[in-house]
């Protein structure tokens, strides 16, 4: 079932004046509940324009957004509300971070949503354990947590209104390898558990392969594809051309496949590379390479 | 929160931005006094013409300055009004406590065009002359304080860095303020006292990371051997060309002018 829907989405910065840069331009996507999509694009091609208009925050040159139906631009007293439902985590999320206590701060949210103060505190505490956090945490300052602790309590503030499309700009960027992968089984975690739609914006190919049901590649302000990222990655050289790679095992198996390794199409992981390869093995069928 | 225009640069390649933005300042300096030495009507139409020419001059459009004025107007109208009725000898009208005389009227007039040229004129200054050359000329003009003990340089650096800062804290601004109303922060609606507590979760994030930006910068200035001024070149020398001695005879004339206008008409 359809929850976010655009149509003819566009965004101009500047209009009228010689510094106009269209920023979105005519994008229609339609997506559906549950799901995970990767957006991938160059840098400057409109991801962020795009989630922006997505939640409410950059009100669209033209087209609208549909939730459930509803357009969000048509009453601008209800636009608020409607950004309790499509939670935006910006990038760097831990320079908004402001509170007293880390429990205070993932507390702003629910409590902008005029939630009782019970809500309030069993949401702070789910988002808290969504996000990785530990408790013993919850009463520190928030300015005296590690890089990526910081970056998981602010994550968590949004997770703690419960949106049903919780959208994350480059949630990784900056993190050490370590702390990138614990994020990212978090949110996967997250979405097993809660079955809310996530939109995910990223530059890391393996990140996008491995947790999205459908990618949507953006150039030049234009969505170009939106589709399974099986068939998103088998287009390398389309990809290439606009800037972008594919991960490095997908592009590992398509080598070895020219190489006469009878390999399937479509690897996107390491761990579904392993499988293939194992089975070859044990075939004893690695043909002549 | 982008429109900021008050002592904006904008680049063009008008007379007046070629001008040495030493002669520029101490230009000002004198035009502000002359504005307050003109005592009569011709003193001060011809002030007003000189603040005409440097619009004209700047090739900087008329809009930018109008903008400048907007931020302004409230001042202007409170003087010009109080002054309207603070003025002495026969009165034209009156009204319970209320008197307007013709000296009133007089002064009122010559209030609201001061402002306005001195507003103007200032503007033209800051249009023409970017933040860098402004510092420089600064640092240039105040070496003389150096005598007292006074780090001269280290007043300039400090006014440099914190121009340069100021469009990067207004971008750094709206980011928090966008972060924040995706958790539903409401800064539109309200009273007063619900607006300012609304500004919290934007104002500490952002002292938070100047207080960051200022550390990282000291690093970097230290890394690069920053020892202040003593000893320091400059890649851009200042110098005094043919334009800025045409400037300062068509200063000094403008000097006579009002001084024959208040003395003879």
């Amino acid at each position: 079932m359809s929850i976010l829907r655009t149509e003819n989405l566009s965004l101009v910065y500047g209009k009228g004046t010689p510094f106009e840069k269209k920023a979105v331009n005519n994008v229609n996507i339609d997506i559906n509940g549950g799901e995970v999509v990767g957006i991938i694009g160059h840098t400057g091609s409109g991801k962020s324009s795009l989630v922006q208009m997505l939640n409410g925050l950059f009100k669209p040159s033209e087209g609208t957004v549909y939730f459930k139906g509803q357009d969000i631009f048509k009453n601008p007293k209800e636009l608020r509300e409607f950004r309790f439902d499509i939670g935006l985590v910006f990038q760097y999320p831990e320079n908004q971070l402001f509170e007293e206590t880390v429990a205070k701060d993932i507390a702003f949210g629910p409590k902008n949503m005029g939630l009782s103060d019970d809500e309030i505190a069993i949401r702070v505490k789910k988002a808290a354990r969504f996000a990785g956090l530990k408790d013993e945490l919850l009463d520190r300052s928030p300015f005296d947590l590690s890089g990526g602790e910081k970056r998981r309590a602010a994550i968590a503030g949004v997770i703690a209104m419960e949106p049903k499309v919780l959208i994350l700009d480059e949630p990784t960027a900056g993190l050490d390898p370590v702390g990138k992968e614990v994020l990212l089984t978090q949110i996967e975690a997250y979405h097993k558990e809660s079955g809310n739609t996530i939109l995910l914006v990223s530059h890391n190919m393996e990140d996008i392969a491995k947790i999205s049901d459908r990618v949507l590649v953006m150039n030049d302000s234009e969505a170009i594809m939106f589709d399974t990222p099986e068939a998103v990655f088998s287009q390398s050289d389309k990809l290439k051309e606009i800037g972008l790679r594919i991960p490095e095992i997908t592009e590992i198996t398509i080598k070895l496949k020219e190489a006469g390794v009878n390999l399937p199409s479509g690897i996107l992981t390491v761990e579904e590379a392993f499988k293939e390869l194992l089975k070859l093995i044990n075939k004893g069928g690695a043909s002549n390479a | 929160m982008r429109d900021v225009t008050l002592g904006q640069y904008f680049p063009s390649n008008g007379v007046l931005h070629k001008l040495d933005a030493r002669v520029k300042i101490l230009f000002l300096i004198a035009f502000i006094v002359l504005i307050f030495c003109s005592f009569n009507f011709y003193a001060l139409g011809l002030v007003t013409a000189f603040a005409a020419a440097a619009v004209i001059l700047s090739k900087v459009p008329v809009k930018m300055f109008l903008k400048s004025l907007k931020t302004i107007i409230l001042i202007v109208a409170i003087t010009s009004i109080l002054n309207l009725f603070y003025g002495t000898g026969e009165p034209l009208w009156q009204w319970w406590i209320f008197t307007i005389t013709l000296d009133g009227i007089f002064n009122a007039i010559f209030v609201t065009v001061r402002i306005i040229c001195l507003v103007v004129v200032s503007s033209a200054l800051t249009f023409t002359t970017s933040p860098t050359d402004m510092t420089d000329a600064l640092e240039s003009l105040l070496k003389p304080l150096s005598v007292f003990h006074i780090s001269v340089h280290e007043i300039a650096m400090m006014m440099s860095i914190a121009l340069r800062f100021v469009p990067t804290l207004l971008e750094e601004t709206d980011k928090i303020m966008s972060a924040q109303k995706a958790r539903g922060a409401d800064m539109e609606s309200g009273n007063l006292l619900k607006r300012i507590k609304a500004l919290i979760p934007v104002l500490v994030p952002l002292f938070v990371s100047s207080f960051r930006r200022a550390y990282d910068l000291a690093m970097a200035m230290e890394c690069r051997c920053y020892r202040g001024g003593k000893g320091r070149t400059r890649l851009k020398q200042m110098h005094f060309t043919k334009k800025d001695a045409v400037a300062t005879a068509v200063m000094l004339l403008l000097t006579a002018g009002v001084v024959l206008c208040d003395i003879f008409l």
